[in-house]
């Protein structure tokens, strides 16, 4: 099935298997693999994007569900070569340390504070709740979203 | 993993997803938010043979106010209802157990009608329907009918719904004033719950409980409710709620633990709900 999905604002359009998942054919077809695949169970939220501005686990749906649709990958979030104040808060303040889950970790605490601009502590634990980080560094995670809610530069 | 190769129809209407299930039967399933099916589907636990998306049917994603109810579009995502200002005052229960589904990308996808369609007796959501007491309605190629959410549980995994029958929307009778406790025991965030226990004190008094993983369906803790209304303390009733149940063992409990976890999980919940 013909599907035509605007990634990081460029349009693609493919013939694609309807049982190809979206994670599937943004990393294989469209070839952006920043996004990982982690666990396979809908869990570990490594393969986390953005369809239509909301945080989603591009691991449980259909490339065809996504057609026509508006997504962001972790590759569209910077501008240029300034970070976005996401990424630059995960780096001043440390949030990662093997790297493999922090472009779901980063997109989900986007979409996160879009939705909850000043949150607490405990917040930012239950919004980051459906991503894993193996390394187990939660707590530089959640500074680095505090320090991004809290505009970010020291 | 990839799931097995299917046939892919998208539905444009309500009409046309019926149609598609009323021609391939058994062979297909609905696709809404998918957050149920398609990890089934990656384990080819679910192999359908066809799958009628209807998860551009914008026309069932709503919560209006019906007056005595609430009614809420079988394709309302559950963010759309954890973040309701009509259900978190005239159903609010729902509104907090839907906030413990899954985690924000799931409820960013996923789907009141998609988790309540499935009939998994493990999901939380079940559970606030039977302790307030919800009405669902299914539309099929004669027409539509309405459920009791007594009457909809009928297996694991299976329900009242015929092949051919899709739900549209889901009718909560208004509980305003009401007071509710939700109680989700699980050893991870995001986890399924090992068991859980919904309970509502209406205004005039009546007492809804539903338990979450006590049985091969969602299930009614009717004799936590027989109990209350012959005048049992919370405590006193709390002791039945694992009666009539037959939960089964897995890795996380054995039988006599999910029983205790019954117990002390309802008189949490009907405590918090004021009793």
């Amino acid at each position: 099935m013909e599907i035509s999905v605007t990634i990081n604002g460029a349009t693609h359009t493919h013939d694609v298997e309807p049982r190809t998942l979206l994670v599937h054919y943004i990393r294989d077809v469209v070839g952006l693999t920043g996004t990982n695949i982690g666990c396979d169970t809908s869990s570990c939220g490594a393969c986390t994007i953005h369809v239509n501005g909301e945080s989603v686990k591009s691991c449980t749906m259909f490339a065809v569900q996504a057609d026509g649709e508006d997504l962001l990958t972790i590759e569209g979030l910077a501008d240029g070569d300034t970070l976005h104040p996401m990424q630059e808060s995960f780096r001043q303040c440390h949030a990662l340390q093997c790297g493999y889950c922090t472009p779901g970790m980063v997109m989900a605490a986007v979409s996160f504070l879009e939705e909850n601009p000043n949150p607490s502590d405990r917040e930012v634990r239950l919004g980051l709740e459906g991503n894993l980080c193996r390394c187990t560094g939660y707590h530089n995670i959640v500074k680095a979203v505090l320090h991004c809610a809290a505009g970010g530069e020291q | 993993m990839i799931p097995a190769a299917f046939d892919y129809v998208r539905a444009g209407s309500a009409d046309e997803a019926i149609a598609a299930l009323a021609t391939h039967g058994d062979e297909a399933k609905l696709l809404a938010g998918g957050h149920s099916l398609i990890p089934l589907m990656r384990f080819r636990l679910a192999r359908p043979a066809v799958v009628v998306d209807i998860g551009r049917l914008d026309d069932l994603s709503y919560i209006r106010d019906g007056g005595d109810h609430v009614a809420i579009g079988a394709l309302t995502r559950h963010r759309d209802v954890e973040t309701s200002e009509l259900v978190a005052a005239r159903a609010g229960l729902l509104g907090e157990v839907t906030s413990h589904v899954g985690d924000p990308q799931v409820r960013h996808r996923g789907t009141l009608g998609g988790a309540v369609a499935h009939g998994d007796p493990a999901s939380d959501i079940p559970s606030a329907l039977i302790a307030l007491g919800a009405t669902l309605v299914a539309a099929g190629p004669q027409g539509s009918r309405e459920i009791s959410v007594d009457d909809f549980f009928s297996g694991f995994l299976e329900t009242a719904l015929a092949d051919d029958e899709m739900l549209t929307e889901v009718r909560i009778p208004a509980a305003d004033g009401a007071r509710w406790g939700f109680e989700k025991f699980n050893r991870r965030a995001q986890d399924w719950a090992i068991v859980g226990v919904s309970a509502v004190v209406r205004a005039g008094g009546d007492v809804g409980v539903g338990l979450v993983n006590m049985h091969s369906t969602p299930v009614r803790a009717a004799a936590v409710e027989g109990a209350l209304a012959g005048g049992a303390s919370a405590a006193e009733a709390a002791e039945l709620a694992a009666e009539g149940c037959e939960p089964t063992e897995d890795l996380n409990a054995s039988v006599e633990y999910r029983q205790h976890l019954a117990r002390v999980l309802t008189r949490r919940a009907l405590e918090a709900a004021g009793l």
